[in-house]
């Protein structure tokens, strides 16, 4: 349905898809750029980039949100740095972090900085989440650490970090792009789409959005389906 | 060892719960009352987890429990649950115990989370019970939740594993204590 709306109305837009490329231009732009090894090349440099950002953010979140739970001190140390980030627009990301990396690793910084707060927020989320008559319970029954980790903090944490991972696998595809359209690394999917639009290739700029758009659902699913598997292994949850 | 309380006292605000209360448990017992007369505060300040406002307590030593709610981990099956705080308990020893309490193979299967309230009732008293580094036992309504056949079971196995340790036992089913044949004190 929403892809014949999206047919019509660029039909209605006419120019040749100039403003509003077609489905099928979109498609067929996609044909043309997935044989050529360049294609590919980008899309291996961005996403290699973009992922170490969200892996490195990913455990930072998680080792400051344990810290931010167990000492109130390194919240109330943390949690203004968290709130500035979150406000700071990406382009300011973008023009300062250009002046400490080179321009090939900028993804690496600002898919990072997006993704630490929200993976932060979601671990103390989850460490607030855990149920205390349990850790109660682990106590009395005088529980060794790693029992009352892997069986108690763990599967408490895990839903709100599984959620705030997935969610933010989103931010950092489209704040890593952004901040290559800005910063235009060589080789990088960012690149690709800001010299299709200086040359108006309209159905250029869809398929690379459309490539933007299927690996962040690709890799969310992955995520997802990876953090479930852990979840099951770590906790030793039973599934049936 | 025995469990000794003395002149114990707690209040929630102006609300006193507990005055000057003293007790000795040298054996199983069972402790009986009516709603809101400070037992479960009692058997909480028994566990560290509630500070008296004044008295002594002495010789709860590594206590087991079954609290008020059944607080199993409920990802877990309920032989894991026993075994995560057996101290030693197999899985083997878990499961054919959980099985005389009326626990089928396909139960045994399933996580805590979907078991029955009376089945987590009876794996919360279980573990209790099979705790093996337990020298008090701290029991807080085990039998909540199960029909007439399952209490008798119940009971029976609770007889037979807390054996002489000092145990308190909160309860307000009248036949359960019948059944168990423990002193009572009544507050």
């Amino acid at each position: 349905m929403w892809i014949l709306i999206w047919q019509l109305a660029a039909m209605g837009l006419g120019h040749g898809g100039l403003f509003l490329a077609t489905p099928l231009q979109t498609l067929g732009a996609l044909a043309q750029l997935a044989p050529t090894a360049a294609f590919w090349q980008r899309i291996v440099f961005s996403a290699l980039r973009i992922m170490a950002g969200f892996l490195l953010a990913a455990a930072g979140g998680l080792l400051l949100g344990a810290a931010g739970a167990r000492w109130h001190w390194v919240r109330v140390f943390i949690d203004p740095a968290m709130q500035l980030i979150r406000a700071m627009p990406v382009a300011s990301f973008v023009i300062l972090a250009l002046l400490w990396v080179r321009s090939a690793n900028l993804s690496v910084i600002v898919s990072f900085t997006h993704v630490l707060p929200v993976v932060y927020a979601g671990v103390l989320g989850g460490i607030a989440d855990t149920d205390p008559k349990l850790l109660e319970m682990a106590k009395v029954y005088r529980l060794p650490l790693t029992a009352r980790l892997r069986y108690i903090w763990l599967p408490g944490i895990f839903p709100s970090f599984c959620e705030s991972c997935i969610a933010a696998m989103g931010m950092c595809w489209k704040s890593g792009v952004s901040a290559e359209v800005i910063g235009l690394p060589d080789h990088s999917v960012g690149d690709a789409l800001y010299r299709a639009k200086i040359t108006l290739s309209t159905p250029d700029v869809f398929a690379w959005t459309l490539v933007i758009v299927l690996l962040s659902a690709a890799l969310s699913a992955a995520a997802a389906a990876l953090l479930r598997t852990a979840k099951t292994r770590l906790c030793g949850e039973v599934r049936v | 060892m025995s469990i000794v309380i003395t002149d114990l006292c707690k209040s929630f605000g102006s609300t006193p719960v507990l005055q000057r209360f003293t007790w000795t448990v040298e054996r199983p017992m069972v402790l009986m009352g009516r709603s809101g007369c400070g037992k479960t505060t009692l058997l909480r300040i028994l566990l560290g987890l509630e500070s008296a406002d004044s008295g002594t307590v002495t010789g709860v030593e590594t206590p087991a429990a079954v609290f008020q709610e059944d607080r199993l981990c409920p990802q877990l099956t309920a032989a894991a649950n026993l075994t995560l705080t057996g101290h030693g308990l197999t899985p083997q020893d878990a499961e054919r115990e959980l099985r005389t309490l009326g626990f089928t193979d396909a139960e045994l299967a399933l996580p805590a989370a979907r078991l029955s309230g009376g089945q987590k009732r009876r794996a919360a008293l279980l573990r209790a019970l099979l705790c093996r580094d337990a020298k008090t036992l701290l029991l807080d309504e085990p039998f909540t939740g199960m029909d007439a056949e399952l209490v008798e079971d119940a009971v029976a196995a609770t007889k037979r594993l807390a054996g002489e340790r000092p145990t308190i036992l909160v309860t307000h089913d009248r036949t359960a204590v019948d059944l168990l044949g423990w002193p009572v004190r009544e507050v």
